[in-house]
């Protein structure tokens, strides 16, 4: 704990789980389609479900999705931002049985047709838990920078990121690492926490590696 | 380097070496972040350059809430005062009540503030310092200084006790806001670490059982009035002590009280909204006018 964690976050209201929280869902939805989203479909779960009118949880989930940070004084306007900008969206009251409280679920659609689905929760002081992407279970916390690699389910995939890795950035530890892979042969994903943050350059250079689709980083708060 | 385990850590660093809280505290937290001591005050400064700009734009006439349950009352505040030059708390506190208010106001409505502690008690501080700033003509370096001071004491209490309502009630968000402000007024006029120490036991102890019982659970009915009076508590802590007034009960005693009535509290009283002023029959008509009713 330093003197910043009292004084401080610099935030917009009115509540770190309502706000910052569901911008870094959004966030996450939108790095995750690494396009422009055209279409935005929105389901929520629980309290989220009931209470996001007036907390505002909508509007921060939006800004999210078009790339605004948990400190942007643009949050409470998101509505008529993505009118101007042509994102249309709708949030859908759901049930997602069992679920946290606080879960959203994102789908995003771009121009060329591409969509992505990110399932997540706001925990509690703007952090967040993300439970899927793409239909693939990933279970992170985004309390440790945590790297995202989707990529097409071929032998070897692993050790030629992780090795990349160790050649090219061995200052990197993971802290730990997850593979989800729904079916044989198809798309999977690697979720790769490190300690400390990612050297400038390594996203990047993951994503050039053969059958890596996407790499994405999700900053620690 | 410092703990931030105790109050008494904190004065007799201070008194040992003859310097303010908020010396000891700049050059602790520079060494334990590894940053230039004036790189960490410039973050503060940032800070206090959004609690002046939320001041402002929390005081906007038409300034509604996300729920549109609050909004203009910081306006109403300060026309009150221009009106009637500074009404019955006089110029100088009505000031800060409309600055508070502003703040907590400007929260509600989704703008961007710093949380001291929390967001729940962001109004506390701006409160008692933009008003310090901007009214009694202190400079910038001196406030954004006695902000290390109120930081500290926050640390203090967060490691001893809770600031967070949902564990410890309001007396733990604006009774720390309040404590943390009132030991950096004290230090801004001049007080001395052991005065500074007893004017944040002297305001927590005045909020001391302050249950958290959000209308709706939102952060806007009561906390916006609990961020103006905890501005007051501050300022009065502050007085009480610079006259000479001295806390019976020593400052870190009085932080474990207050953990232990949080423990005592109902969890009815701890944020959930099913307590106290949230469950009044008018709250739930203003929650199912805010959210619908429950099916």
């Amino acid at each position: 704990m330093n003197v910043f964690d009292i004084i401080g976050p610099i935030m917009i209201g009115p509540s770190s789980s309502h706000t910052a929280g569901a911008v870094r869902l959004g966030t996450v939805a939108r790095k995750v389609l690494n396009r422009e989203p055209v279409e935005a479909y929105i389901e929520l779960s629980g309290s989220f479900a009931k209470t996001y009118r007036g907390h505002g949880t909508d509007k921060a989930l939006l800004a999210g999705i078009m790339g605004y940070e948990s400190s942007d004084e643009e949050i409470r306007y998101s509505p008529e931002i993505a009118e101007k900008r042509g994102l249309k969206y709708t949030f859908v009251p759901t049930d997602i049985p069992g679920a946290h409280p606080n879960t959203a679920r994102i789908r995003l659609k771009a121009e060329d047709g591409s969509s992505c689905e990110v399932e997540g929760a706001s925990i509690g002081g703007g952090n967040i838990y993300v439970d899927m992407v793409n239909g693939m279970k990933v279970g992170f916390t985004g309390q440790m920078n945590t790297i995202l690699v989707l990529h097409y389910d071929k032998p070897g995939l692993i050790a030629a990121v992780t090795n990349y890795m160790y050649e090219h950035y061995s200052e990197v530890n993971i802290g730990n690492f997850r593979l989800a892979r729904p079916k044989k042969g198809g798309e999977a994903v690697m979720t790769i926490e490190i300690d400390g943050r990612p050297p400038e350059g390594m996203i990047e250079s993951l994503s050039k590696i053969p059958d890596v689709i996407n790499v994405i980083l999700i900053k620690a708060v | 380097m410092l703990e931030y385990s105790s109050i008494e850590e904190l004065v007799k660093a201070a008194e040992d070496r003859k310097l303010k809280i908020s010396e000891v505290v700049l050059e602790d937290e520079a060494l334990q972040m590894d940053e230039p001591a004036e790189a960490v005050y410039k973050r503060m400064a940032d800070s206090f350059k959004v609690m002046r700009e939320a001041v402002v734009k929390g005081t906007d006439k038409d300034l509604r809430s996300t729920s549109g349950l609050t909004g203009g009352d910081a306006y109403r505040m300060k026309t009150y005062r221009e009106r009637t030059g500074g009404g019955l708390m006089g110029d100088f506190m009505t000031g800060a009540v409309s600055r508070a208010i502003a703040v907590s106001e400007y929260n509600a409505a989704m703008g961007r503030i710093v949380a001291t502690p929390t967001a729940g008690s962001c109004g506390i501080m701006p409160g008692c310092l933009v008003t310090m700033y901007e009214e009694r003509g202190f400079e910038e370096r001196d406030v954004v200084m006695s902000m290390f001071t109120a930081a500290a004491f926050g640390m203090v209490i967060a490691q001893k006790a809770c600031i967070a309502g949902a564990q410890g009630g309001c007396q733990a968000e604006c009774g720390s806001a309040s404590g943390m402000s009132a030991a950096a007024l004290t230090e801004l006029m001049g007080g001395s670490p052991r005065q500074c120490g007893d004017a944040c036991a002297i305001a927590i102890q005045n909020q001391m059982g302050l249950v958290c019982d959000p209308v709706a659970g939102l952060v806007e009915i009561p906390c916006i009035k609990r961020n103006a009076s905890g501005c007051m508590i501050a300022f009065s802590a502050a007085d009480m002590c610079l006259a000479g007034m001295v806390s019976e009960i020593p400052p870190d005693e009085v932080i474990i009280a207050m953990k232990n009535v949080g423990d005592a509290l109902p969890q009815s009283l701890r944020e959930t909204a099913l307590g106290g002023l949230a469950a009044t029959p008018t709250a739930i008509k203003l929650k199912e006018k805010v959210f619908g009713k429950e099916k």
